[in-house]
């Protein structure tokens, strides 16, 4: 009962930690998208940033100037993504998918040119990373539970969590109480009446991009330098793609996408501690079994739960402005 | 014609990634990496500094690949038998089907695996006794926990890493018959082999459990783990290269495999028209096996430890302790 407990807890600790790249990235799509850009790109986004994040880090000895560093370079990708998809209105999905294999391929190639060690960067000392913010010592087994609730569980994360989870009330009242969402999502539902109200639609989406680009530097900084303490090639694995499916799953809401995103992150951490465990009455379950868990949960709940999900209207179109 | 064979032999030397040129007598060596890449810190750097020992000490050059992915490894042992590699090392248990394949298209090129035994004229095969370096590290990780729980990071699990993980639990009983070893595996595809991210949250995952020594044999996903060990003020243990250095005062030890000897001997040996084919087989008798202790890990390894240790493997290699091998029966009990 008391390891069940342990496990359990720290499960849950391990879900905040988890699921913190795939909220930024969520919530980063999710502006995105709310605008009528689609965003492949924010894996390739993420991966960027982690790689500037653990260079400038190791460069510096900072990890608030890696972070701004990490931010800056995921936003410029953002404005890349916008000036060929809303000024020159060229093919969203391709566009993303192009700037996935420019942030591998390049992150690869200067890592191992700067660095020479395969493409990782340098380990960075504690200074240079992001630590936990109030260190938590290991409380006793015999505590209450819901003081152990908070020293275990939401207690010894770094800023960069908290920031995550902070986060997605403020984008919950961006989008859907203050002026500049309002406008943000006609524009992602009717560019038209946007634009004949006076206001930019191009514009509009640009800022959408950007803020899309510095929350994916959030994600990647975490991964990069929080998480882990070094950059290796492509360390995202797909991260991005699971913060799209978590936007998608959570219909372009954000409170139902951090829901998906915690989902994922929980399932990830009970695959990790069901290894090796004895359950009761069915004994040990087999690697491959749990590894498959939260896929085929994923499967199921998507097929049976999620109903249908419905994009905003102009996602995916360039605005014309007809004349 | 000879512009367009220029043009392909350059473009093959771009690909496979050539190191130095010019006139040559004996047959380069070439090297094929296993998934995890060439500076995984690990098992295919062990690889590379044998290889790299070869190069300084003979001035003879090599070719080296990077395997990607398993499409490519079929491929790459081909290319280097066409250039007139000779041994073709191949890295890794999972090069084996590759090997065998293009080993009997080129009956005149000698290969050499690592990891697997390949039955072929042509086929050099060398293993390692990792449940002996296993055992040991259990030891002294049981003798060095305070909690009497020790944990366990496997790559990806197949049979060569379960032989890590039985071997280590055996270490661990001997010292103390109580004590808890709780092992993880980090997944069932090539991929686990890299996937540091990973690796830290399974280490945290057995932290909070109470585990307080680590031992991960899963190459680059090994980094994440010793990162959460020192994260976490616990103890990890290396694997493969001596990799003590990565995080002084939380690596307790490393189990080392040398994987640099095997590579420089059958470079060497080639270089010198002595290589043979056949199957060896190295343990802690024959130095192939062994744990590492140096500047890095001296303070946190007490003399009774190191002098308990040393009795263990004075004790395996005379045969008073047997250990056994998970892979002579697919299970991890005689």
């Amino acid at each position: 009962m008391e390891e069940m407990l342990t496990i359990g807890l720290s499960a849950l600790a391990a879900t905040l930690r988890v699921a913190t790249p795939l909220v930024f990235c969520a919530m980063a799509g999710l502006v995105s998208e709310r605008a009528g850009v689609i965003d492949i790109g924010l894996e390739g986004k993420m991966l960027a940033a982690a790689f500037t994040s653990a260079s400038v880090a190791a460069v510096s000895g900072s990890a608030l100037i890696a972070l701004l560093a990490a931010m800056a370079m995921a936003t410029l990708l953002g404005l890349l993504h916008g000036f060929a998809c809303i000024t020159h209105r060229g093919d969203q999905v391709v566009s993303g998918v192009a700037i996935n294999i420019i942030a591998a391929g390049l992150t690869a190639v200067l890592g191992i040119h700067w660095f020479g060690r395969g493409g990782q960067t340098p380990d960075l000392p504690v200074e240079a990373r992001f630590m936990p913010v109030f260190p938590v010592s290991a409380t006793d087994a015999g505590a209450a539970l819901p003081l152990r609730f908070l020293a275990e569980v939401l207690g010894g994360h770094n800023l960069l969590v908290y920031l995550a989870f902070l986060l997605v009330p403020l984008v919950w009242w961006l989008i859907g109480s203050s002026r500049f969402g309002l406008r943000l999502r006609a524009v992602g539902e009717n560019p038209e009446v946007v634009d004949t109200a006076g206001i930019s639609v191009e514009w509009l989406r640009y800022r959408a991009v950007m803020i899309c680009g510095a929350l994916c530097g959030m994600a990647g900084t975490y991964l990069a330098i929080a998480q882990n303490a070094a950059f290796t090639p492509n360390m995202t694995a797909g991260q991005g793609f699971i913060a799209l499916a978590a936007m998608i799953f959570g219909k372009w809401r954000a409170f139902p996408a951090l829901a998906a995103c915690l989902l994922f992150g929980f399932l990830d951490a009970v695959a990790i501690r069901l290894q090796g465990v004895e359950i009761a009455g069915i004994g040990q379950v087999p690697v491959q079994l749990i590894q498959a868990l939260p896929y085929i949960l994923t499967v199921i709940l998507l097929a049976g739960f999620i109903g249908r999900a419905v994009a905003p209207k102009a996602i995916g179109q360039p605005y014309l402005k007809e004349r | 014609m000879r512009t367009y064979f220029g043009a392909a032999s350059v473009a093959a030397a771009m690909l496979i990634g050539a190191i130095g040129a010019g006139a040559q007598t004996a047959p380069q060596p070439a090297v094929v990496y296993d998934a995890g890449g060439k500076f995984d810190k690990s098992f295919n750097e062990a690889a590379y500094n044998g290889i790299e020992r070869f190069r300084k000490e003979t001035g003879g050059t090599y070719l080296e690949f990077e395997v990607n992915n398993d499409a490519q490894r079929e491929q790459a042992f081909r290319r280097m038998a066409q250039r007139g590699a000779s041994p073709i090392i191949g890295i890794g248990f999972a090069q084996a089907p590759a090997i065998r394949k293009v080993a009997a298209e080129f009956p005149k090129v000698n290969f050499t695996i690592i990891d697997s035994v390949i039955d072929l004229p042509n086929v050099q095969s060398v293993v390692f006794k990792e449940h002996e370096g296993s055992f040991l590290v259990g030891a002294l990780a049981v003798m060095s926990s305070k909690t009497g729980k020790v944990g366990f990071v496997g790559g990806m699990d197949v049979p060569l890493i379960r032989r890590f993980q039985c071997g280590y639990e055996q270490g661990a009983k001997h010292v103390d018959a109580k004590a808890e070893v709780i092992a993880n595996m980090t997944g069932t595809t090539p991929a686990a082999w890299n996937d540091p991210t990973r690796g830290a949250e399974l280490a945290k995952g057995q932290f909070a459990r109470g585990v307080d020594v680590v031992f991960a044999a899963a190459g680059g996903t090994g980094l994440g783990v010793y990162q959460a060990a020192k994260d976490g003020k616990r103890l990890a243990i290396g694997v493969d290269s001596n990799q003590n250095h990565l995080h002084p005062g939380t690596m307790l030890t490393s189990m080392l495999k040398r994987v640099d000897t095997a590579v420089y001997a059958a470079a060497r040996t080639a270089r010198e028209g002595k290589w043979v084919p056949g199957t060896t087989s190295l343990g802690l008798a024959e130095g192939g096996i062994d744990w590492a202790l140096d500047e890095h890990n001296a303070r946190i390894i007490s003399a009774q430890m190191k002098e308990r240790l040393e009795t263990i493997k004075a004790d395996i290699i005379a045969g008073r302790i047997k250990v056994h091998d998970y892979m002579s029966n697919s299970a991890c009990r005689s």
